[in-house]
């Protein structure tokens, strides 16, 4: 591109689009990455900048690799069923370190009367296994709230 | 000899010419097909129909044999399940040991003829239940153990020696192994009268199952320890069940499961081989695990190639004399990923379809999975219809009556070799870049795996692949279904607190001395076995053995990938 810039229009030249960042995470102990790393590439193939943790991550470790990559959003992937123990931590640790405008999504084999405590917590959806990986680009897309909006 | 003589087989070609010619076109334009291109989950392009043609030069006994003979592609025994049925061992555990050996006794009732138990994630890592790290996963998945006292407990009033136990464990394999053996002497039963299988398939752990704890050398080792430790005191234990099932479950296709299991196999053979041990002393009690997905026929051309070419490779690449040596043994389990959370019911059918796969492909031992799979561990409901589906298989369906009844379909033939031929060419790959864990160490089944996951995921996005009441038949339905339930917390705290009393009535200094003479041990790399049975007889906990091991050997941190 260089420094030509001509065919831009002005307001492309001031306010460049920034990509949308998600962490995928895998929290807790369980090995499924299947549904993490297929997403992964799926919101990669939509043009999102996306960070893969790799498995067997602490709340800890999910919030701090949110906050040094500074993303717009987490998918957390859990499929241990330890969801109800993990979530809530990281919910927590988000809004100690007051960075909850990071959009939280959810996916793997989550009971139904889970999936409304963890809404009820601040996540905001949970996609279910067979969840369309359409769906889940155009949530992430309607809904970060940080600065690419 | 050629099965169909050459006239039979020109004449056949003769005709099919004038059917290309008149009759499919005719057919075709009236009724287009429904897809440009018929693949099965492995890629391969299936054809119309199969005739003697696909099997020109096909010779009976290179390829099939009877029953119970070289190469085995027929079964590996002469009756097969006009004998015995399979055994039907439900994979099982949850909570405490109690609740475990509780649902072990409900199976036993209702007609199981072999245990398998579950681990919790805790357990599966070889952390204790009291591990910051195990927090909120403490029997989430399957049974929490952390030491001998818990597995005495699960088998409380079950006779150790009447059952036979398989333990899905791979880096612990040789703690759980011992919990086991010292809680069989417990009962009074001598280690060469226990029966089972540790999974103990280490290689697989970095690129399907992802429990590993160690690098893939020490993991390689400590699988071997447990097999030539097995080969001497153990004859009736099968020390490992080498997986395809969770490269299926990672996102594998059938073909690919197919020859990244035997690519294992090979290493595990080769090393043990290194070792000094004698093929024939150690082969006959390998053992095999599978996936079974939906599609029949690749599933059981699948198994059938997989017996042929293990036979194939035991015999001629190494020089096994025994029969036994040669005999691939597998349990089959249906594919949990191939069901949907979406009109879970439906799953009932799936399993059943994925079960009969089994039985016509000729396995040892099946688990069906529960229609609840894609939401919870199974609740005793589902859990039970999926063991009755297994029986109406066994007594009702006619599949156990027959031998390989498939055999001689000319499709059937024609898959099985042409899954065998894709398998060698893969197997082949990994060969040359020195065998599994040198492959394992350039991400290659990983990152061939993770393609596979992929493609397939937009196979279904594109309806290219359709998934009953996931991308078509879908209803607007309120999901919800009776779950197992447990107080988690509950079950965490009373696991801590037996761990605790544990802690607190052993012989600390017992303990500390069997944990040094452990890690000596693995410093001098010697077999690691006596030495874990050692410390977990005087109480040292499963986290304690395991990080002795860390200390040694060191532990695995995958490149994360997608």
């Amino acid at each position: 591109m260089g420094g030509n810039t001509s065919v831009l229009s002005a307001q492309e030249e001031v306010v460049p689009k920034r990509r949308i960042k998600v962490l995928v995470a895998k929290l807790g102990l369980d090995g499924h990455d299947r549904g993490a790393k297929v997403v992964a590439r799926a919101l990669k193939d939509a043009g999102m900048e996306v960070v893969y943790t790799g498995i067997r991550q602490t709340p800890e470790q999910v919030v701090n690799a949110a906050i040094q990559e500074d993303v717009d959003a987490i998918g957390i992937s859990i499929l241990s069923g330890a969801h109800m123990a993990l979530i809530p931590r990281v919910m927590e640790l988000l809004k100690e370190r007051g960075m909850d405008d990071i959009l939280v999504t959810v996916g793997g084999t989550i009971p139904t009367d889970d999936i409304k405590k963890l809404k009820s917590i601040g996540v905001a959806e949970v996609f279910i296994p067979g969840t369309p990986l359409s769906e889940i680009i155009e949530f992430i897309k309607k809904n970060v709230k940080r600065k690419t909006a | 000899m050629p099965l169909f003589n050459k006239e039979s087989i020109e004449e056949i070609k003769k005709k099919l010419k004038v059917w290309e010619e008149e009759t499919i076109k005719n057919d075709i334009s009236k009724y287009p097909e429904r897809l440009p291109e018929f693949r099965n989950i492995s890629g391969i392009v299936l054809k119309r129909f199969y005739t003697p043609v696909d099997l020109e030069n096909y010779d009976y006994f290179e390829k099939l044999g009877f029953p119970g003979e070289y190469p085995f592609t027929r079964g590996i025994h002469a009756t097969m399940y006009r004998g015995r049925i399979w055994t039907m061992r439900m994979f099982s555990g949850y909570g405490s040991p109690e609740y475990t050996n509780e649902r072990l006794k409900f199976l036993l009732k209702h007609g199981e003829t072999g245990l398998s138990l579950a681990f919790d994630f805790p357990t599966l890592l070889g952390l204790d239940a009291d591990d910051p790290l195990s927090h909120g996963e403490v029997g989430v998945v399957g049974v929490s153990v952390s030491s001998l006292k818990d597995m005495e407990v699960i088998f409380d009033g079950i006779p150790m020696d009447q059952v036979t136990t398989n333990m899905t464990i791979n880096p612990p394999a040789p703690v759980l192994l011992s919990f086991y053996i010292a809680a069989a002497e417990k009962q009074g039963v001598k280690p060469e009268q226990v029966g089972g299988t540790t999974q103990n398939d280490n290689l697989k752990e970095f690129f399907a199952q992802k429990s590993y704890v160690f690098p893939p050398e020490a993991g390689l080792k400590i699988s071997l320890d447990v097999i030539e430790y097995s080969a001497k005191y153990l004859p009736k234990w099968n020390p490992i069940s080498i997986s395809g099932y969770h490269i299926r479950e990672a996102g594998g296709t059938a073909l690919q499961e197919l020859a990244f299991t035997i690519a294992d196999g090979i290493e595990y053979v080769r090393a043990g081989i290194k070792r000094g041990m004698d093929v024939d002393l150690f082969a006959p009690r390998l053992s095999f695990f599978f996936a079974a997905g939906t599609d029949l026929f690749e599933e059981v051309a699948k198994f059938r190639a997989a017996r042929r070419m293990w036979a194939k490779i035991m015999k001629e690449k190494f020089n096994a004399k025994k029969t036994r040596s040669m005999w691939m043994r597998f349990h089959t389990q249906t594919s949990g990923v191939a069901l949907t959370a979406q009109q879970p019911e439906n799953n009932i059918v799936r399993v059943a379809i994925q079960a009969l796969a089994a039985v016509l492909g000729g396995t040892q031992s099946l688990h069906t999975n529960s229609f609840d799979e894609a939401w919870a561990l199974p609740s005793e409901k589902a859990a039970k219809i999926a063991l009755r589906t297994q029986q109406i298989l066994a007594y009702e369906s006619g599949a156990a009556d027959v031998v390989d009844p498939l055999a001689g379909s000319y499709y059937v033939e024609w898959l099985t070799d042409k899954m065998e031929e894709e398998a060698w060419k893969i197997i082949d790959r990994i060969e040359h870049v020195g065998g599994m864990v040198e492959a394992i160490k350039r991400g290659i089944p990983q990152r061939e795996i993770n393609d596979s996951a992929y493609k397939f995921q937009k196979e279904v996005e594109n309806k290219q692949r359709i998934i009953v009441g996931v991308n078509e038949f879908i209803e607007d339905e309120k999901l919800e279904i009776p779950l197992l339930r447990f107080n988690q917390e509950e079950v965490e705290k009373h696991q801590i607190e037996r761990l605790r009393k544990v802690r607190e009535m052993r012989n600390s200094s017992s303990v500390e001395w069997s944990l040094k003479e452990l890690k000596n041990a693995a410093q001098r790399n010697e077999n690691i076995m006596p030495y874990v049975l050692k410390a977990v007889k005087v109480y040292a906990t499963l986290g304690e053995i395991m990080n002795t091991l860390k200390e040694v050997y060191g532990e695995w941190v995958e490149t994360p990938l997608f």
